[in-house]
């Protein structure tokens, strides 16, 4: 398996950590409420499909980066860096 | 007073030398890390040209020539190797030195590309990493940055604490590409 980091280009999976659902980047307002908080830090879909997920590309750039891959074919469909993912987020 | 003596990260462990290849530490330098400040990027390469002779390197490169070079060393991170870093730096960028938390070696000879693609997971092949090309990747099972210098001239740098695990997992594939090749 290989993903491409927006910065250092193709890599083997080796080079990177993997952190989970790309969710997590999408931190809760600290006064959304005790429901949306255990949302936020507990669950979890597990979709067959699309699904977004950190990286981290721990031997290489250690940028973090958000990955869109498919659960049922396991394509990877794109990369891009936590920091702009966010950004594009209200 | 207890009298200390100064050991380079490889005393006692290089050089190697097997076939063509030869693993050999490089001369201690000052090594100090630009991370340039949000939005200072253009300032500081410029400020790096005008103090050191070299721009801020792309992503997977490195500038300036040997005495004085800036290998990309990760997001938004140059490595100065050689010069004190010129003060007027500071302005546009974090700067740490790390001259000692670092064991560099040279790896040169024939098949060092070889010697090394056996245990990094990168294409090594002159075509695809050419002079001047660096990477921050993965050596055996260490964060390891490689620029190739020349042709068959390679800088290797681990982190301090690894070097004899460097040596030990250089050796081994230095000995497997010269006994390929039948030296
Ligand atoms: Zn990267």
């Amino acid at each position: 398996m290989r993903i491409t980091c927006p910065i250092c280009g193709p890599r083997d999976r080796r080079e990177f950590y993997y952190q989970g659902a790309a969710v997590a980047i999408e931190r809760p307002a600290p006064d959304a409420g005790a429901e949306v908080w255990d949302d936020y830090l507990h669950n979890r879909d597990n979709p067959a499909g699309e699904t977004r997920d950190l990286w981290y590309h721990e031997s290489g750039c250690a940028a973090w980066i958000v990955v869109t891959r498919d659960t049922n074919t396991h394509e990877v469909m794109g990369a891009e860096l936590a920091d702009d993912a966010k950004a594009e987020r209200p | 007073m207890i009298e200390l003596t100064a050991r380079t990260p490889f005393d006692g462990l290089l050089p190697i030398e097997a076939g063509a290849l030869r693993l050999s530490e490089a001369a201690p330098a000052r090594m100090t890390s630009l991370a340039p400040y949000r939005g200072r990027d253009k300032a500081l390469s410029e400020a790096l040209k005008a103090a050191h002779g070299m721009a801020f390197p792309a992503p997977n490169r490195a500038t300036g020539r040997e005495g004085a070079r800036a290998v990309w060393f990760g997001q938004r991170m140059a490595l100065l190797i050689g010069p004190e870093p010129d003060a007027g730096l500071t302005e546009f960028a974090a700067l740490t030195d790390q001259s000692d938390a670092w064991a560099v070696a040279r790896l040169e000879g024939e098949g060092a590309a070889e010697a090394l693609a056996r245990l990094a997971p990168l294409d090594l092949r002159e075509g695809a990493f050419k002079r001047g090309h660096t990477a921050r990747t993965e050596l055996g099972h260490m964060h390891a940055s490689l620029t190739r210098i020349s042709g068959e001239s390679w800088r290797i740098m681990v982190f301090r604490a690894f070097a004899r695990t460097l040596a030990h997992e250089m050796r081994e594939a230095m000995q497997s590409v010269a006994a390929r090749a039948g030296v």
